[in-house]
C-alpha cells in the first residue's frame, strides 16, 4: 500500500448524511478533494492508517461529521462595500461558521446583472476558503423594471435570481422572470415584502411599534407578497424560492400551495425564529433592524413549525454586513441587516434542536442538501466521489458569541454577548482545512 | 424620595411615587415664576444644551425659560443652522458639544429611541422633549400638572385624547402617566389613526367622538396634521372636522366641570373650534404656563445625579 493513497482521514466521528441517511460512527477517506471511502470506524486496520501521515489523521470521536454545510443566502458586498466585507472575508466568515458553500445575493455595486460581475465574483472567490455561487438580479440593477441578460447570467454561473432586498412589484416583470427562467431551470428567488405596505417601516408592526411609535413593516405586506408570488409560480409553471420567511400568514400560504403541488420552496433565517420584537424597545438597538423585521411570538412559532413540517425547506442566515458607523445612530436611520454566518449553527443547535424541534438531521438537510438540490449544487451530501466538502460539529460546547472572535469584517449581530450551544470544530474545504476551534 | 433614573426618557415604566415627586416640585416652581423677580440660583453654574432636531416653538422657549430662570448656562441648538447639514452624525454632535463641558442635554428628534441612544453616547443627563412618536414626557408631566392643580387629584378622573392617536408622542406619554396615576383614559380618533392594538395599553378605544367624551372629566384635543391627510390616512379635513371636531355643540356631553386642553400648535377650525379653544374651559394658555414650572422642576430633580447613581 502507497504512503499517499489517502491524503486525510476524518476518523471516528458520528457521520450525519441527510441524503443517504448514514448514522454512524466512521471513518471518511479523502484523496484529490473527494471522499474516497467510507468505513465504520473499527473496520479499517491499524496498518491501513500507518500509511498515512499522523498529522492527516483528524480524530473527531464524539463529534458530529457532516456535509459542509451551505448558506444559500448571504451578502458578501464585493464589488462595492469592500469596507464591509469581502469575498475573502465573508467566505473567512463562513469557514468559522462552517460552511463550505456560500450564495452570494446580487445587491453589490454594480449589481450582479451583468456576465462580467458574475465572473469577477467567481474569480475574486477562488481563494477563498468557501465555495461561493452567484445569484443574479432578476431585474437591472434590481430596480424591478426590466429583465437582467438571464441567460449571461447562467452562462456566466449564475445559480438562480433575486432581486433580493427589493419585491419585484410589478407583478407583470415577475410573470415575465418566472416564465423566462423556465428555460435555464433556476429558480427565483423572492424578497416577498410589497413595497407600499412596507414603505417606512423600520420594524414588525405590532403592539410594540405601537409603543415605541414607530412605522411598522406589517406581516400582511409579506404576506401578500407571497402569496401574489405563488399565484404568478402556479401560473407560469416556473420555479420560486421565498426568501427569509418570517410570518404565520406566510408559512401557511407556502404549507398551501406545496399541499397543492406548486413549484415552491422556502428558506427560514435564524433571527426569525429566535427573536421578538420586544427586543427592540430595550435598547433601540440597530442591530435588530432587518428586512423582514423580527417578529411577533406567534409568527416565531410559526416559522418553527414550518420548519418541522417540512413547509420550510433550509435555513439560510440572510448575513448582511453593515459597517459599524452606519449602525451606530438612531434606529430609524440604520441600514436593515445583520451579519448571521457565525451564529448560525449555534441558534440552530440552541433554540431547534435542544428544544427537541428538529433532529440534528433534519437540520443539517435544510443546511446541506436542501438548498444544494434547490439549486443544482454539487456538494451537500457525503458519499463516494462526494466532493470533501466536510463540516465536523462539537454539538454540546457551550461558547459566547463575542464581537471580536468575528472572522466577518462587520460586527453587526444581535447576538453578541449570548451563550449558545453547538459550534464548529473543523472545516474542511476540498479536503483542506480552512477553520479549526481554537 | 428621588427620581430612579438620571435621564427623563419617557414615562413608560414610571412610578406614581416618582410623578407625584415631579408633580409635588413643580408647584413650587410654578409660585416662583409668578414672582416679580422669576430667577432662582438652583442651577448654578450647569450648562444645558438643548438640541433641536426637529421645529417646535413651545417646548423649546420654554425649555430655555425654564433653564434660564435656574440660573443654568444655556446653548441651543437647530439643525438648519449647524454641521448636521454637512452630514455630521447625532453621536458626533453631541459628543463633540460635551466636550465643551455641557451637564444636560435636552433632546428633540424625529426619530423614536434617539434620547435612549444619546444615553449610550454621552455622559450628561439627558431629558426627551419629543422623539419620533414614542414620548414626550414633560408635555405629558404637564398635562397632568394642569389636570391635579384644578381637580386636586387625578386617580378616579377620566381623560378622552382625541385626534391622531398613531403618530402622537404625547398621547404615548399620556397614557404611560395618567395610568401609573389611577386614572381612566380612552382614546378616540378616526380607524386608520389607531395604531395596530392600541387597546393594549390598557385604554378604551373609540372612533365615534360622542361616545368617547360621555361623562368625561377632560378633553385633551392633538392636532391633526395635515400631511397625513396628504397620505391618505383620512379623505379630507372637512370630513375630519365634522366626524371629530370638538365643538360647542359636543360640549354638554362631558362633565359639568369639564376641561379643555391642547398640546398646540392649535388648526383652529380643524380639530377644535374658536369657541371651545378660547371658552371658560379651556385651559390651554395655563398650560403652556405650567410647562414652565413642569420642566423647572424635572432639570432640578435630574441635575446633579451622577452615572452611579443610576
Amino acid at each position: 500500500m502507497k504512503a499517499d493513497k489517502y491524503d486525510m482521514v476524518i476518523k471516528g466521528g458520528m457521520v450525519i448524511d441527510p441524503a443517504l441517511g448514514f448514522g454512524n460512527a466512521a471513518d471518511l477517506f479523502i484523496k484529490d478533494k473527494k471522499i474516497v471511502k467510507i468505513s465504520k470506524t473499527g473496520a479499517t486496520s491499524k496498518k491501513e492508517f500507518a500509511f498515512i501521515p499522523s498529522e492527516n489523521i483528524i480524530d473527531v470521536s464524539g463529534k458530529l461529521v457532516v456535509p459542509g454545510l451551505i448558506d444559500m443566502h448571504v451578502h458578501l458586498r464585493e464589488p462595492g462595500r469592500e469596507d464591509e466585507e469581502t469575498i475573502i472575508t465573508g467566505c473567512e466568515a463562513a469557514a468559522s461558521g462552517g460552511f463550505t458553500s456560500v450564495c452570494c445575493m446580487p445587491n453589490t455595486s454594480p449589481t450582479i446583472d451583468n456576465q462580467e460581475t458574475v465572473k469577477f465574483v467567481l474569480s475574486r472567490a477562488e481563494q477563498a476558503d468557501a465555495h461561493v455561487y452567484v445569484i443574479g438580479a432578476v431585474t437591472k440593477s434590481i430596480k424591478g423594471e426590466e429583465l437582467s441578460e438571464i441567460g449571461d447570467l447562467v452562462k456566466a454561473g449564475a445559480v438562480a435570481i433575486s432581486d433580493d432586498g427589493n419585491f419585484v412589484q410589478n407583478p407583470e416583470i415577475m410573470r415575465w422572470a418566472l416564465e423566462y427562467a423556465k428555460m435555464f431551470d433556476i429558480p427565483i428567488i423572492s424578497h416577498a415584502e410589497d413595497q407600499f405596505l412596507c414603505s417606512g417601516g423600520v420594524m414588525n408592526e405590532s403592539f410594540q411599534s405601537t409603543r415605541l411609535g414607530m412605522k411598522g413593516r406589517p406581516a400582511v405586506g409579506e404576506e401578500i407578497a407571497v402569496l401574489r408570488d405563488i399565484k404568478l409560480c402556479e401560473f407560469t409553471g416556473g420555479r420560486l424560492h421565498i426568501a427569509h420567511v418570517s410570518t404565520a400568514g406566510a408559512v401557511k400560504a407556502i404549507r398551501q400551495a406545496k399541499a397543492e403541488g406548486i413549484n415552491i420552496t422556502a428558506e427560514a433565517c435564524p433571527h426569525h425564529f429566535s427573536l421578538t420584537d420586544d427586543e427592540i424597545g430595550k435598547e433601540f438597538n440597530t442591530n435588530f433592524r432587518v428586512n423582514p423585521p423580527i417578529r411577533s411570538r406567534k409568527d416565531v412559532d410559526a416559522v418553527i413549525e414550518g420548519l418541522v413540517d417540512g413547509t420550510i425547506d433550509c435555513i439560510a442566515s440572510d448575513h448582511a454586513p453593515h459597517a459599524e458607523e452606519e449602525k451606530d445612530v438612531e434606529f430609524d436611520q440604520a441600514p436593515p441587516g445583520m451579519i448571521g454566518l457565525e451564529t448560525s449553527l449555534g441558534l440552530i443547535k440552541t433554540f431547534l434542536i435542544d428544544k427537541g424541534y428538529l433532529s440534528w438531521s433534519d437540520a443539517v438537510g435544510k443546511m446541506t442538501y436542501n438548498p444544494a438540490r434547490i439549486l443544482g449544487l454539487s456538494g451537500g451530501h457525503l458519499g463516494i466521489d462526494a466532493p470533501a466538502d466536510i463540516t465536523v460539529i462539537d454539538p454540546e460546547k457551550k461558547w459566547t458569541v463575542k464581537k471580536e472572535n468575528f472572522r466577518s469584517k462587520s460586527k453587526n449581530s444581535p447576538f453578541i454577548g449570548w451563550k449558545l450551544s453547538g459550534k464548529v470544530d473543523y472545516t474542511i474545504l476540498g479536503g483542506r482545512v480552512v477553520y479549526k476551534t481554537k | 424620595m428621588q427620581l430612579h433614573s438620571r435621564h427623563l426618557l419617557g414615562l413608560e415604566g414610571i412610578t406614581a411615587e416618582e410623578l407625584t415627586l415631579i408633580l409635588d416640585t413643580t408647584e413650587s416652581f410654578r409660585e416662583i415664576i409668578e414672582r416679580p423677580i422669576k430667577k432662582v440660583p438652583t442651577l448654578r453654574g450647569i450648562t444645558v444644551l438643548n438640541l433641536f432636531y426637529e421645529p417646535s416653538t413651545r417646548t423649546r422657549i420654554s425649555f430655555e425659560l425654564a433653564e434660564k430662570r435656574l440660573s443654568a448656562d444655556t446653548i441651543s441648538f437647530t439643525t438648519a443652522a449647524s454641521s448636521v447639514k454637512k452630514g455630521e452624525t447625532l453621536k458626533d454632535t453631541v459628543r463633540n458639544i460635551e466636550a465643551m463641558k455641557i451637564d444636560m442635554v435636552v433632546v428633540r428628534h424625529s426619530s423614536s429611541g434617539a434620547p435612549y441612544f444619546l444615553t449610550q453616547c454621552v455622559a450628561s443627563n439627558i431629558i426627551n422633549a419629543g422623539d419620533g412618536a414614542h414620548e414626550h414626557p414633560t408635555q405629558a408631566l404637564l398635562d397632568m400638572f394642569t389636570i391635579r392643580r384644578k381637580y386636586k387629584k387625578l386617580k378616579g378622573l377620566r381623560v378622552v385624547l382625541v385626534g391622531d392617536i398613531k403618530h402622537s408622542r404625547v398621547v404615548r406619554s399620556n397614557i404611560w402617566g395618567l395610568k401609573a396615576m389611577g386614572v381612566s383614559v380612552a382614546l378616540c380618533g378616526p380607524s386608520t389613526l389607531l395604531p395596530f392594538e392600541i387597546e393594549q395599553f390598557g385604554v378604551d378605544v373609540y372612533t365615534d367622538i360622542d361616545k368617547a367624551i360621555a361623562g368625561a372629566d377632560v378633553v385633551n384635543i392633538m392636532r391633526i396634521q395635515l400631511e397625513r391627510q396628504q397620505a391618505g390616512m383620512f379623505p379630507s379635513q372637512r370630513e375630519y372636522t365634522n366626524l371629530f371636531g370638538m365643538t360647542k355643540e359636543r360640549l354638554p356631553l362631558l362633565n359639568r366641570n369639564y376641561t379643555i386642553m391642547h398640546p398646540g400648535p392649535m388648526n383652529r377650525g380643524v380639530e377644535i373650534t374658536n369657541e371651545v379653544a378660547d371658552g371658560e374651559s379651556s385651559v390651554i394658555l395655563e398650560q403652556v404656563t405650567n410647562g414652565q414650572a413642569v420642566r423647572m422642576a424635572v432639570l432640578y430633580l435630574l441635575s446633579g445625579k451622577k452615572e452611579k447613581e443610576g
